[in-house]
């Protein structure tokens, strides 16, 4: 399945690019076509709609759950509101945006199908990145330590994680398959923010990307 | 009640609705009426308003305070009535979030109220009375209306923002609804796209006071020299209530007696949020008109958005390029944040672009008036992101 998608080699090799910013939002940003209309679902404190309004003059749009998060992001000047990826998408009318991006939020959703679905049809195109399941790191520590795992990346204990749909890259493929998702690009990497060979076959990606971005486009 | 000590001066607000002090006055003649809502003209009429700072040579840094239904146009400069500062200082002036430095603040006293715009105070050039109640009832939109034409007067086509609280927000929204060309970004606070029956119940109270009090006469009270102070201080005190928050009237006076340490075991004010109410009521009576209250709360109750727009709010935003950025506050329950998420969710709908905040305070409805550091920096942040893209220089 993922062998017949066009991976890309492209960022930089630090999980911070030299301007700061997570490279994990950077090959997000990449995934965007300067000068696009952009809904960035989970906007957090505004980093990706900063570097997607400064780097590819993109008139951008998010959603934070956070009231911190929100109040910090409009005090930026960014036009950001509070809500919920899991009830407040349904109030966008279709084809609103060329993109809608759900960076790290996934997981963290109640019905990761219905939000996955809301937002093919609110935009042209999904950017859609997620921390990989499948990763050693933590097969290992559930197969061989015997408990949920917990890595940098995902620091939380089992009973206060906001997480509550993890999914390996593998998983996800399935999902795109059952919503009728095209997959345009996908890119995985690893804990330092460096791409995965884009030649390696889709075990080695989800073995070893310890979290994944895709491009996703409506099918037909 | 202490109220009815102090001597009417009717005379003395009679005048400042006709020639307000220290303010600026539009006139409107014969050959521009202002075509109302309720099917009639209001000719001649007038606008007070005030203005800060400078208008740029583009005319393009002009922001439009609209005030809330007890405000007037003296939001950065001392009230002539009251001797009191400004009710927005804290938000308008030098280097404050709405910098007076870099943009040109108008604001006009909103039709129908007692301040220098014409309203039920006003003299009625037809009779040379003051107006009373056959003034014609207004509406939001009717104010609105206004405005635009003190704006065509000003010559400013466009504004850069315009910016409002309460019956200032539901202002703001109409701005951005009736004339969406000349609204660049809108800033609507603690309002909704519609009165609720709860809001119109609460203000049917406080007209019935005015109206009971015998001093009214009908409205004639100017007239028969009489001032109905009972009442219309009895509808601030019920309103003043739904202003505040029961956590902030617990931290400011708990139970506490005033100036007494047991009860007297009749109807003084034994508490001191009785007195603190008293006092609120006696001091409104002194700068408002008892009849301006009547049609401005009347306009609020009238307010609904959707109505004009076949039900849907969204409607009234189509095709907005407007930005916008709503707040609200935790604690107000008179437009509690369901309201302002409704606007939102409409403005999403229309496809504008929104930005929202909801402020975490005890303060109530009135917080978008106090000392709020995230209010402050939530409308310096969107009104400089909205700066940018106007391509206004910061300071003028």
């Amino acid at each position: 399945m993922l062998s017949r998608l066009k991976r890309d080699l492209t960022m930089a090799d630090a999980a911070r690019a030299p301007g700061g910013a997570r490279v994990d939002l950077l090959l997000v940003a990449d995934m965007v076509a300067p000068g696009s209309k952009v809904l960035d679902i989970g906007a957090g404190d505004g980093e990706l709609l900063r570097i997607l309004g400064e780097q590819r003059g993109v008139d951008g749009r998010g959603i934070e759950l956070s009231r911190e998060g929100v109040n910090e992001c409009v005090a930026k000047g960014l036009a950001v509101i509070q809500g919920d990826a899991d009830t407040d998408l349904a109030d966008y009318p279709n084809d609103a945006f060329d993109y809608v991006i759900l960076s790290q939020t996934l997981q963290a959703t109640r019905r990761p199908r219905a939000v996955l679905e809301h937002m093919l049809r609110i935009g042209r195109n999904a950017v859609v990145s997620f921390p990989n399941f499948g990763h050693w790191k933590i097969r290992l520590q559930l197969g061989f330590g015997g408990h949920m795992p917990s890595t940098d990346n995902l620091p939380y204990a089992w009973w206060d994680s906001p997480n509550i749909h993890f999914c390996t890259i593998k998983d996800f493929v399935v999902l795109c398959d059952v919503t009728g998702a095209k997959m345009e690009r996908a890119v995985a990497f690893n804990a330092w923010g460096t791409p995965l060979r884009f030649n390696a076959p889709w075990w080695f990606w989800n073995l070893f990307g310890e979290q994944a971005v895709f491009l996703l486009s409506r099918r037909g | 009640m202490d109220v009815v000590d102090t001597a009417p001066d009717a005379a003395s607000r009679a005048r400042e609705a006709d020639a307000p002090r220290n303010s600026q006055v539009a006139r409107f003649g014969a050959e521009r009426p202002l075509k109302l809502d309720a099917g009639v003209e209001l000719s001649p009429f007038q606008i007070a308003y005030k203005t800060y700072g400078t208008l740029n040579a583009e005319r393009s840094n002009a922001v439009l305070i609209c005030h809330a239904l007890t405000g007037d146009h003296h939001v950065a400069s001392v009230n002539p009535v009251t001797g009191k500062s400004g009710w927005w200082e804290t938000m308008v002036g030098p280097g404050k979030p709405i910098d007076t430095e870099r943009y040109f603040v108008i604001c006009p006293n909103v039709l129908g109220a007692c301040m220098g715009t014409t309203g039920p105070a006003s003299t009625n050039p037809q009779t040379g009375k003051p107006w009373g109640l056959e003034f014609p009832v207004i509406t939001v939109r009717d104010m609105v209306r206004a405005q635009a034409m003190l704006l065509d007067e000003l010559e400013i086509a466009t504004l850069f923002s315009v910016a409002g609280g309460s019956m200032g927000g539901m202002q703001v929204l109409q701005w951005a609804a009736s004339y969406p060309d000349r609204v660049f970004s809108a800033l609507p606070i603690a309002c909704a796209t519609r009165h609720s029956a709860q809001n119109i119940a609460f203000h049917e109270v406080g007209r019935q006071a005015v109206m009971a009090d015998p001093e009214w006469r009908h409205g004639r009270y100017f007239a028969e020299g009489t001032s109905p102070r009972r009442g219309l201080a009895v509808a601030r005190m019920g309103a003043h209530i739904t202003y505040l928050s029961d956590p902030a009237l617990h931290r400011k006076f708990g139970r506490k007696f005033q100036d007494r340490e047991n009860p007297t075991f009749s109807f003084d004010a034994d508490f001191e949020v009785e007195s603190y109410l008293r006092h609120q009521g006696s001091s409104f009576v002194e700068r408002f008109d008892a009849n301006s209250y009547l049609y401005l709360t009347r306009a609020m109750d009238y307010f609904d958005l959707a109505a004009d727009y076949q039900g849907v709010v969204a409607n009234a935003f189509r095709g907005a390029e407007t930005r916008f950025c709503v707040v609200s506050f935790t604690s107000d329950w008179l437009f509690p944040t369901a309201e302002s998420r409704a606007i939102v969710h409409a403005l999403n709908a229309s496809g504008a672009r929104v930005s929202f905040a909801e402020i975490v305070t005890d303060k109530g409805h009135d917080a978008f008036l106090l000392e709020e550091p995230e209010l402050f920096a939530i409308v310096r942040g969107f009104l400089d992101g909205a700066a940018k893209a106007r391509g206004l220089k910061s300071g003028s």
